[in-house]
């Protein structure tokens, strides 16, 4: 092959590559994606023909209807698909550059002396490989959380955009993690009797905690706050007078993470696997009333689903479980996110991370997986619309972010990603994805040694010269 | 790393893996089947732990209309399979007459050949994966030759009914995993639920010898202290082993040692060399020790550093049995990229599709078109019947079994899936699975095994 033209870096590469790893924020552009297929990700099917436009980092029109405003740069979008970036739910992106090497992976902090209080924020690594792998597969949101190892609990989740720019977070504390069943079980000392009440005891200490008089900015009420990613750092934090009963299990830092669990404005994500700690987990709410819960995992929902969907809980689940890979798991089937969906339940795919087959830019395919089942008998599947929104729309929306996050309507975040094809299907792939307006590099290392490598030839020079 | 998998799941095959390398295609030399192998016989005179398969009965079918997908690399449109007594007895175009055979209208539906997966661990890393049931290394010694993966297959694992019915997957190769440089024999199966193993052993399937480069060995020994601790060492120690071998294989081979006569067998050329490597530095290494110490790799597994010598690959006639686009989860797979089957082909290096995961076998297919997607991206357009060929003939020919199934050709073993669309689209799903003629699944019925584990459980028998 050629080698002509392989030898340097497109400029405009390695101005954007420049530009993330210095910080500077690219500005939105204004873009109209004209005559393309429109998935707008609120689980209706895809329209042809469509228009999308964002002006000012936001979603302005979208729809078969819609003409470009006059000055805004026009992409033709003929032959090819415009959605909202997919948000990928439960993830590690960002904390991790190499699975397998412990120095630089921040997943989980099994030595550490803190449970809920750990916060993914300051180890967020824009520049991770992950990060830039995902979002050219048109990942442009995720939540990420730490998985749990010295306690049940991984911490406190962020809300974060892939955007290549220094600054990941688009809501830090979003979220509080703890795991039950076998994992919590294990990690709690052995028994799922033990991982609930750790949890319990934590919820009632952090309910204490923030009725505690002499704690400043206590009273136990959460302070009025209009949007939950206007929580503040919990005063107790940084106010050195407060003094606890000696009878306590969990850390000043710990119990105060808490306090937003036990009133209700922090969502607290529960990993459980099987139908009776499903159950046990909709159970806490009698004694916690104020719980936001979110089910994480869930592989034996269909079988709690009705219980699930009148507990009004939403579910962040695996796609492709279907083996009894733990006895908390034996039900597990491809089935089970159409069927928790049909009895109700919120249901968006999740729990993607690393490199292997649960890398999150293997998330469309998952999706589509699950639109291939319905034609299988005995299995339940979803539509095509249903199934992308469970990859846009709605894990957004459990995120706290419905209607201005996977969803290409008025007033929505700009993140679109102009595909190839159906982004579903095995071939397509982005070719534009833009984060709050910003068009952003699809490059990584993998573009770059694939580059590299695309001959052997090394007649003139070695290969580390081709860069 | 993995949210889905327990931390034992993870222990074993994330890092410490199950992993290993495939034959070619390329070369005109053919394994010799087991009857032809001069592995001592037990003192009943027979092959130990020889296969008892035996085909299950079939009824003469004739699919007609589908686009087949040979396996050779052929597409013929509006094609016409039929099959019968277990066998595939023709392949054509509409013209071929159908008289005496059951047709099945396979208009808009798709024919390969049976799915076969060159780098398994059902069985032996079975669901649930307990550590009762952790079983695929031998992880108290570096070189365990002597180990043979079929002793601890589970055949009861309800993962080789999920390859089935949603992979396609009729044959499949369990190796020993990773932990060790040589990590044992591997065993070849049919994908047919059985009450025990040598039931379900492909009959006249070589056996092959699985070893590892890397990290693996290096990091399970060194952490204990012991040899190898180092990339060195690693290669140290193959080469004393393989020096010991042919010491062995040179003498009359009397006195019965069943570490050596596995090493004889590759050295003989019966048994063929899997070998888990990823980086391309390692892999050219492993080419020179195999021509120092007179045996040939069959394939590379894992080999994510492929792309980086596909020449050299292809004039050693090795295959190299890849994910689609697995990356960056250890260190030496941080140079894995999606273009690496295709880059491959560019050279005329020979591709396998691999799983090495009870997951990923469901989806070969899908795999596969991924790999084939990237490289179109480059310019490198791969026909689909060629990308069928990398999960079905290819992985044959590196196990050794292609003269019996891995293609839709007269006379091979009718080992066939019909799917009810394109095989490398997500929306497909196979219809039916024939193994040796016999139908093993049907979505449409819901013909479909369930194993002994599942019976009485929550989700028996449900469309997985």
């Amino acid at each position: 092959m050629s080698r002509a033209g392989r030898k340097q870096p497109r400029l405009s590469v390695v101005i954007a590559l420049a530009c993330a790893l210095a910080g500077w924020p690219a500005a939105a552009q204004d873009v109209a994606i004209t005559n393309a297929t429109l998935a707008v990700g609120d689980g209706s099917e895809p329209v042809q023909g469509a228009t999308v436009v964002i002006r000012g980092g936001q979603v302005v029109a979208a729809g078969p209807g819609v003409a470009p405003p006059a000055g805004v740069p026009v992409i033709d979008g003929t032959g090819r698909w415009v959605t909202p970036g997919i948000f990928a739910s439960v993830s590690t992106l960002g904390l991790v550059d190499v699975e397998g090497v412990g120095d630089g992976n921040d997943e989980r902090a099994p030595s550490s002396p803190f449970s809920a209080a750990l916060d993914v924020r300051p180890a967020l690594n824009p520049a991770s490989q992950h990060v830039a792998v995902a979002r050219t597969g048109g990942i442009t949101r995720a939540s990420v959380v730490g998985q749990p190892s010295a306690s049940i609990f991984a911490g406190q989740g962020a809300i974060v955009d892939l955007g290549a720019d220094a600054d990941m977070v688009t809501r830090p504390r979003a979220f509080q993690y703890v795991s039950l069943g076998e994992m919590g079980a294990r990690i709690a000392g052995g028994s799922r009797t033990s991982a609930h009440a750790l949890l319990r005891n934590a919820l009632r200490e952090a309910r204490e905690v923030g009725r505690s008089p002499e704690i400043a900015g206590g009273g136990g009420r959460p302070p009025a706050r209009e949007r939950i990613e206007d929580l503040a750092p919990d005063p107790r934090l940084v106010d050195t007078a407060s003094e606890r009963r000696s009878d306590v299990l969990l850390s000043r830092f710990d119990a105060a993470a808490l306090v937003p669990v036990v009133n209700g404005q922090q969502p607290l994500y529960v990993h459980v696997e099987r139908a009776s700690d499903i159950r046990a987990v909709l159970a806490l709410r009698s004694e916690f009333p104020a719980l936001r819960l979110v089910l994480v995992g869930a592989t034996e929902g269909w079988m709690a689903a009705r219980e699930i969907a009148a507990a009004n809980v939403p579910v962040i689940a695996f796609p492709l479980n279907n083996l009894p890979a733990r006895f908390e798991q034996l039900a597990a089937t491809h089935s089970n996110v159409a069927r928790m969906r049909a009895a109700g339940v919120t249901v968006a795919l999740g729990l993607y991370s690393g490199g292997t087959d649960e890398q999150p830019r293997n998330i469309t395919q998952h999706a589509g997986n699950l639109v291939a089942l319905s034609r299988i008998p005995g299995a339940d599947g979803l539509s095509w619309g249903q199934a992308f929104a469970a990859i846009t729309s709605v894990p957004a929306a459990i995120a706290g972010f419905d209607g201005r996050l996977g969803v290409l309507r008025p007033g929505a975040a700009g993140d679109a990603v102009i595909w190839d094809g159906d982004p579903l299907e095995l071939s397509s792939v982005p070719v534009a994805v833009y984060v709050a307006g910003v068009e952003q590099p699809l490059t990584s290392r993998q573009t770059r040694l694939r580059d590299r490598y695309r001959d052997l030839d090394e007649r003139d020079q070695p290969k580390a010269f081709d860069f | 790393m993995s949210r889905r998998l327990a931390p034992v799941l993870l222990a074993a095959v994330a890092l410490l893996p199950a992993c290993t390398a495939v034959p070619s295609e390329r070369g005109t030399e053919r394994p010799a089947t087991a009857g032809a192998s001069r592995a001592p016989l037990g003192a009943d005179g027979r092959q130990p732990y020889a296969s008892t398969y035996r085909a299950y009965p079939g009824t003469p079918t004739a699919l007609v209309g589908a686009t087949v997908f040979d396996g050779t690399g052929r597409r013929i449109d509006n094609g016409t399979v039929l099959l019968r007594e277990g066998k595939v007895v023709a392949v054509g175009d509409a013209t071929l007459s159908t008289a005496g055979y059951e047709r099945i209208d396979a208009a808009g539906k798709f024919v390969t050949p049976g799915i076969i997966d060159i780098h398994s661990h059902l069985g032996n890393y079975p669901s649930p994966a307990v550590e009762a049931h952790s079983d695929g290394n031998e992880a108290t010694d570096p070189t365990t030759p002597e180990v043979w993966a079929e002793h601890s297959v589970w055949p009861q694992d309800p993962g080789f009914s999920r390859a089935l019915a949603n992979g396609g997957v009729t044959a499949l190769q369990i190796l020993p995993g990773s932990a060790n440089l040589s990590g044992g024999r591997s065993v070849t199966l049919k994908n047919v639920p059985a009450r025990t193993v040598q039931a379900m052993k492909f009959p006249g399937a070589p056996y092959g010898l699985k070893m590892a480069c890397g990290e693996n060995p290096k990091r399970v020994y060194g952490s204990r202290g012991r040899m190898p601790s180092t990339r060195m060492g690693n290669m140290a120690v193959n080469r004393q082993t393989w020096l010991d071998a042919r010491e062995f294989a040179d003498g009359d081979r009397k006195k019965r040692n069943l570490a050596n006569e596995t090493l004889a067998g590759v050295l003989d050329g019966e048994i063929l060399l899997h070998n888990h490597c990823y980086r391309a530095d390692e892999m050219a290494f492993v080419i020179d020790m195999a021509k120092e110490m007179g045996y040939r790799v069959a394939a590379f597994h894992h080999a994510v550093e492929a792309y980086k010598i596909g020449d050299l690959l292809r004039d050693n006639g090795i295959c190299s049995a890849i994910w689609a686009d697995w990356y960056g989860f250890k260190m030496e797979s941080y140079d894995a990229i999606p273009e690496n089957a295709a880059f491959l082909q560019r050279e005329g290096a020979c591709v396998v599709i691999h799983s090495d995961d009870p997951n990923g076998i469901q989806r070969l297919n899908q795999e596969a078109a991924k790999a084939q997607a990237a490289g179109r991206r480059v310019g490198i357009d791969i026909p689909d019947a060629q990308v069928i060929r990398w999960i079905t003939l290819n992985a044959a020919t590196a196990m050794g079994i292609d003269r019996m199934t891995g293609s839709l050709e007269p006379g091979k073993m009718a080992d066939v899936v019909l799917w009810n669309g394109n095989p490398l689209s997500v929306y497909s799903r196979p219809e039916k699975v024939w193994i040796d003629g016999a139908l093993m699944y049907d979505a449409l019925t819901r013909r479909r095994p369930v194993s002994d584990f599942e019976l009485g459980q929550p989700g028996e028998g449900d469309a997985k």
